[in-house]
């Protein structure tokens, strides 16, 4: 089962393009959208939630046609992002009152205990939040209408390391029910990915993979070695490459290929989610 | 339910699933866990070691290939019930194929069989000496 279905998806900016997406967002797990800056993530994003239309393509969340079941879909999901969706001028409280109703599933004894245990005080007027703030105050709306996926657009952004932590547990509380989903979009690898099943790689509007994260972490390596082993031929074997006067650090995306091309003259390393997000977007070679 | 320990290291070459899988092994092995002992369930261990539900399933499913654990749906895992005896040749088993790569190793660097043989018996007393 998917909880999120995108097919085919095309959307043009004039100095942008998401190409043709399609993508499958595997229910009961937590799947990481990762990409530089500025290559579609939060585009995607905004197409999931229907706050931007496709010019072609389908968006489907659990199971419900959107934009047509929206209201449907939005009783079920949780929105986290900075961007405030809610009144400035209100306090937390007021909100509270505004939107709860809307909620089927709403419980006011769990947003108090999510605002206690967030630091959030009703009477604060959302227009003087912080950016950290915001994003605890939409993870508590979130987690108080038992929302069965979380739609999370660059969530640590603004959040300081001791509460990215604590989050990791709330996150890892909701997934405790297998019927769960969540998708968190990020230009930076933190602690999140750690917990992460999925990993989908996003540039230039186009999905690089979408893989178990085992699975990117064993088909990936970054070598390391002599400026000697390097010819046109085996340069062309890497994704991407930056030698300096002491070396060579290359990305490939055949382990296996490469501990057979390299044997012991080279050192094979498991890359990082930030070596392959770095090497991938820049291709090609680097000189430094 | 039993209290297993286990401890990640970042510092570790090893993948996170293998640490998983090697010290449940290692408490099965050794007896701190016992056949029909339950194990946490997949979501609560990821949980707690904050990593993924993945990972985990992993762990558990190489573990499962071994025999183990058992694992029935709906009801979580629990060690095996398979006796003594079957640890015993498992844990013979990993020492054979530990033995193997020593006989491999020795041969690349040309040393006889009583050579092996000397060095082990060397080995063998100076750590019964201490």
């Amino acid at each position: 089962m998917n909880a999120i279905e995108l097919r085919n998806l095309t959307k043009s900016y004039p100095l942008f393009t998401v190409d043709n997406v399609s993508l499958n967002v595997k229910q009961g797990y937590i799947t990481g959208l990762i990409g530089p800056n500025g290559v579609g993530k939060s585009t995607l994003i905004r197409m999931m939630l229907g706050m931007v239309r496709p010019d072609s393509g389908s968006v489907k969340i659990l199971g419900c046609d959107m934009p047509k079941q929206e209201v449907e879909i939005k009783q079920r999901i949780g929105i986290v992002s900075d961007e405030c969706f809610y009144y400035e001028h209100l306090t937390i409280i007021d909100m509270k009152k505004m939107i709860a109703p809307f909620y089927k599933k709403w419980s006011d004894r769990k947003f108090n205990g999510y605002l206690e245990q967030f630091e959030l005080s009703p009477k604060k007027k959302i227009g003087d939040l912080s950016k950290g703030m915001k994003i605890k105050l939409a993870l508590a709306v979130a987690l108080s209408h038992e929302a069965e996926l979380l739609i999370m657009d660059e969530p640590t952004s603004g959040l300081d390391p001791v509460f990215r932590r604590e989050m990791l547990d709330l996150l890892a509380d909701m997934m405790q029910n297998e019927r769960n989903s969540i998708i968190f979009s990020t230009h930076i690898t933190t602690d999140l990915d750690r917990i992460a099943d999925y990993i989908a790689f996003i540039h230039r509007g186009k999905i690089v993979f979408n893989e178990t994260k085992e699975g990117v972490f064993e088909r990936y390596a970054l070598v390391k070695g002599d400026l000697e082993l390097l010819d046109s031929d085996i340069r062309n074997e890497f994704i991407g490459i930056r030698e300096t006067s002491v070396g060579f650090e290359g990305l490939v995306d055949h382990r296996h290929k490469a501990e057979q091309l390299f044997g012991d003259h080279a050192v094979l390393e498991t890359p990082s989610l930030e070596d392959i997000m770095y090497f991938t977007s820049r291709g090609g070679y680097v000189h430094a | 339910m039993e209290n297993i320990k286990i401890i990640l290291s970042n510092a570790s070459s090893d993948p996170i699933y293998i640490q998983i899988m090697n010290q449940i092994r290692q408490s099965i092995l050794s007896g701190e866990l016992r056949a029909g002992d339950t194990l946490p369930s997949i979501r609560q261990l990821a949980k707690d070691l904050q990593v993924s539900v993945i990972t985990t399933k992993r762990a558990f499913e190489e573990l499962e290939k071994e025999q183990l654990i058992d694992t029935v749906v709906g009801k979580g895992s629990y060690v095996s019930g398979a006796n003594k005896n079957f640890i015993r040749e498992q844990r013979m088993k990993r020492l054979e194929e530990k033995m193997l790569e020593i006989i491999r190793e020795s041969k690349e660097l040309n040393m006889s069989r009583q050579d092996v043989i000397d060095h082990l018996t060397l080995l063998y007393e100076e750590e019964q000496t201490t």
